[in-house]
């Protein structure tokens, strides 16, 4: 283990970012996101990122290729590049897991190389939480927020930054870092094994930390979907897609042209299931009405997704969702709602 | 597919451009250097698209069994498709596939009779089936087509049908029209009801493909004549991106119609959600 002063932040990614690329919680009128670390960059590692760590593997936007014309003929020229080893930094738990949730759907058969050349040069420096929020319901989807995994798992303690390296790529950071960072001992060690319990005491304490999601089984997809209860969860929802873009799961994208100077640049970019013309074709619509395409965002999330992936949700309990839509509508109270009866 | 076409298409010609209909038009689509883009089998599609207009999923009308050329029905009725209809032969666009399961041409249809029931531009992956069969006529029994369309004008391919289909032994075509018309002494009628007026023995493996109406009301049809829903196939038809099962919007129940799809089984049909 080791460890370094939280005044000397800006140090450690200094030194991280003269042989990387840092993708950090950097603040921004107020709020923290993901975003590339420069020199002297407000970094925070305290306030939870308003849009998930996704962005790193799975970009917002993404260019995929290009087309050039002339005449009749049509010149396709790929625009994928060689991808250097970058680092994310201050990742929690909740989005550490909804890493290996995306996995299951980009890098399954057949592989989405644009997702892999990303992941596969991405170096995970995860972040315990030292204060988890009450929105926070990470507990029920089998995540320790106490203890991410990633290449280098990170606490922050009394005045330290505490790193303890995973994986090889974890240890050559730990070289290009090893200017600024010192030796832990057993003092330290012992700061680290108590806040684990103290905010394990907290995670068990959080008020949606224990829901059940007994009923959501793969065979009761049916009379799931055939709930009248999505009427009234759904008859608020403004269908804005706040939560889709905030989520760290939500994978579903858009793939379109766009015309530049210099010939046709295709492009793909998240997309939200909660849109009106996601599902439209020239003739009909297979999801007419707010709440089919409601009820799609947490049948896919709760039912669909785990039905085709050993039953895990396609859920971290990140809580985002929860702080971000406008209505208050989430995913907590699906859950308590449709999961709180039987379904025969 | 390797991973390299992940997403990303080849160039394709079209080569040759019939009209069968006032809004279908069937195109012949080659590589630059002449040859055929890739191998596929009956039912399965292809992301076509124009650079700056937009990608969409197409069912493959030619059957794999032609060596040359690949074709695509397709009907006027949305954006890339007017644009499609504007192109001229020699035009180069985009193609990728294939994607999606077949019809399951070496296995369940094997040694079946079949009844084929087509509507409109239903017709189109039907076709592909159909000539496959006509080339490996010994693997399959007796053939039924029952094909209808709004007006004579409207069935697609007739030439091909009236010509081939009409002469091959075995083979049974049975045309109609939704409304009498002059020059047409055929039958007249919706589909439906005239599956039901030529009541097929229930030994058939049926295959539906058409709008959802007529597929509603003929999958009844079928049934009241004595069908199961084991028998009966069809395919379906949602809003694609990607081809691959990841992008999302073809997602019925833990089913991606691009990737499980697109040719389901009824029976298969009732285990997803009703919303496709």
């Amino acid at each position: 283990m080791f460890k370094v002063k939280l005044t000397q932040l800006n140090a450690l990614l200094d030194a991280l970012a003269a042989s990387y690329p840092v993708f950090a919680p950097i603040v921004e009128a107020g709020e923290a996101n993901y975003g590339e670390y420069k020199a002297g960059a407000e970094v925070n590692l305290f306030k939870q990122t308003v849009k998930s760590a996704k962005d790193a593997f799975f970009p917002q936007s993404q260019d995929l290729m290009k087309f050039r014309t002339e005449g009749k003929k049509i010149d396709i020229i790929d625009l994928r590049r060689d991808i250097a080893p970058f680092v994310i930094f201050g990742v929690r738990a909740c989005d550490v897991k909804s890493f290996e949730i995306l996995d299951r759907v980009f890098l399954s058969e057949p592989v989405d190389t644009f997702y892999k050349a990303r992941r596969e040069k991405g170096v995970i420096v995860s972040l315990a939480c030292a204060k988890p929020e009450e929105s926070c319901f990470c507990t029920n989807f089998g995540i320790d927020a106490t203890a991410p995994k990633g290449d280098v798992t990170t606490y922050t303690e009394g005045e330290y930054l505490y790193w303890i390296p995973n994986t090889d790529k974890g240890e050559q950071l730990t070289e290009a870092a090893a200017n600024v960072l010192e030796s832990a001992d057993k003092a330290d060690e012992k700061a680290v094994e108590e806040q684990k319990k103290r905010v394990g005491e907290v995670l068990r304490r959080l008020p949606n930390g224990d829901l059940d999601l007994s009923e959501f089984k793969p065979e009761k997809l049916n009379e799931l979907f055939n709930d009248p209860d999505w009427d009234e969860l759904s008859q608020s929802c403004l269908g804005c897609g706040s939560c889709t873009f905030v989520c760290p799961t939500c994978q579903c994208y858009d793939i379109r042209d766009f015309k530049t100077n210099d010939g046709v640049k295709r492009f793909r970019c998240w997309d939200s299931c909660m849109y009106t013309d996601f599902t439209k074709m020239a003739a009909v619509n297979s999801r007419n009405f707010q709440l089919q395409r409601f009820r799609q965002r947490f049948m896919h999330k709760l039912v669909y997704y785990p039905s085709n992936n050993d039953g895990i949700c396609m859920c971290v309990g990140c809580g985002r969702c929860v702080k971000k839509c406008p209505i208050s509508m989430n995913i907590v109270k699906v859950i308590k709602k449709v999961g709180g009866k039987k379904h025969d | 597919m390797t991973d390299h076409e992940m997403l990303i298409p080849s160039v394709g010609v079209i080569t040759d451009i019939r009209k069968d209909t006032p809004d279908v038009k069937t195109f012949r689509i080659l590589t630059p250097d002449g040859k055929k883009p890739f191998e596929h089998m009956p039912g399965q599609c292809a992301m076509l698209s124009i650079p700056g207009v937009g990608e969409a999923m197409f069912s493959i009308t030619s059957s794999p069994t032609n060596r040359e050329f690949m074709e695509f029905s397709i009907k006027k009725c949305g954006c890339l498709t007017s644009w499609l209809h504007a192109l001229e032969v020699g035009q180069q666009i985009t193609i990728r596939g294939p994607y999606g399961n077949p019809f399951p041409v070496n296995t369940e249809f094997k040694g079946k009779d079949m009844l084929f029931i087509a509507g409109g531009i239903g017709l189109a992956p039907l076709r592909s089936v159909i000539n496959y069969i006509r080339d490996n006529r010994a693997d399959y029994g007796k053939v039924d087509v029952v094909y209808g369309s709004r007006s004579k004008d409207d069935l697609v391919d007739i030439r091909e049908i009236q010509e081939e289909w009409m002469n091959e032994p075995d083979f049974n075509v049975h045309l109609t029209i939704d409304r009498a018309q002059e020059g047409w002494d055929g039958h007249v009628g919706f589909v439906p009801s005239y599956v039901e007026e030529l009541g097929f023995d229930t030994n058939k493996t049926a295959v539906l493909c058409g709008p959802p109406i007529m597929i509603k009301f003929t999958l009844a049809s079928l049934i009241k004549l004595g069908f199961s829903k084991e028998q009966v196939y069809t395919t379906l038809e949602l809003r694609m991106k990607c081809g691959i099962g990841k992008c999302g919007r073809c997602n019925v129940g833990d089913k991606y119609v691009c990737k499980d799809g697109p040719v389901f089984r009824f029976d298969q049909l009732d285990e997803l959600p009703n919303e496709y």
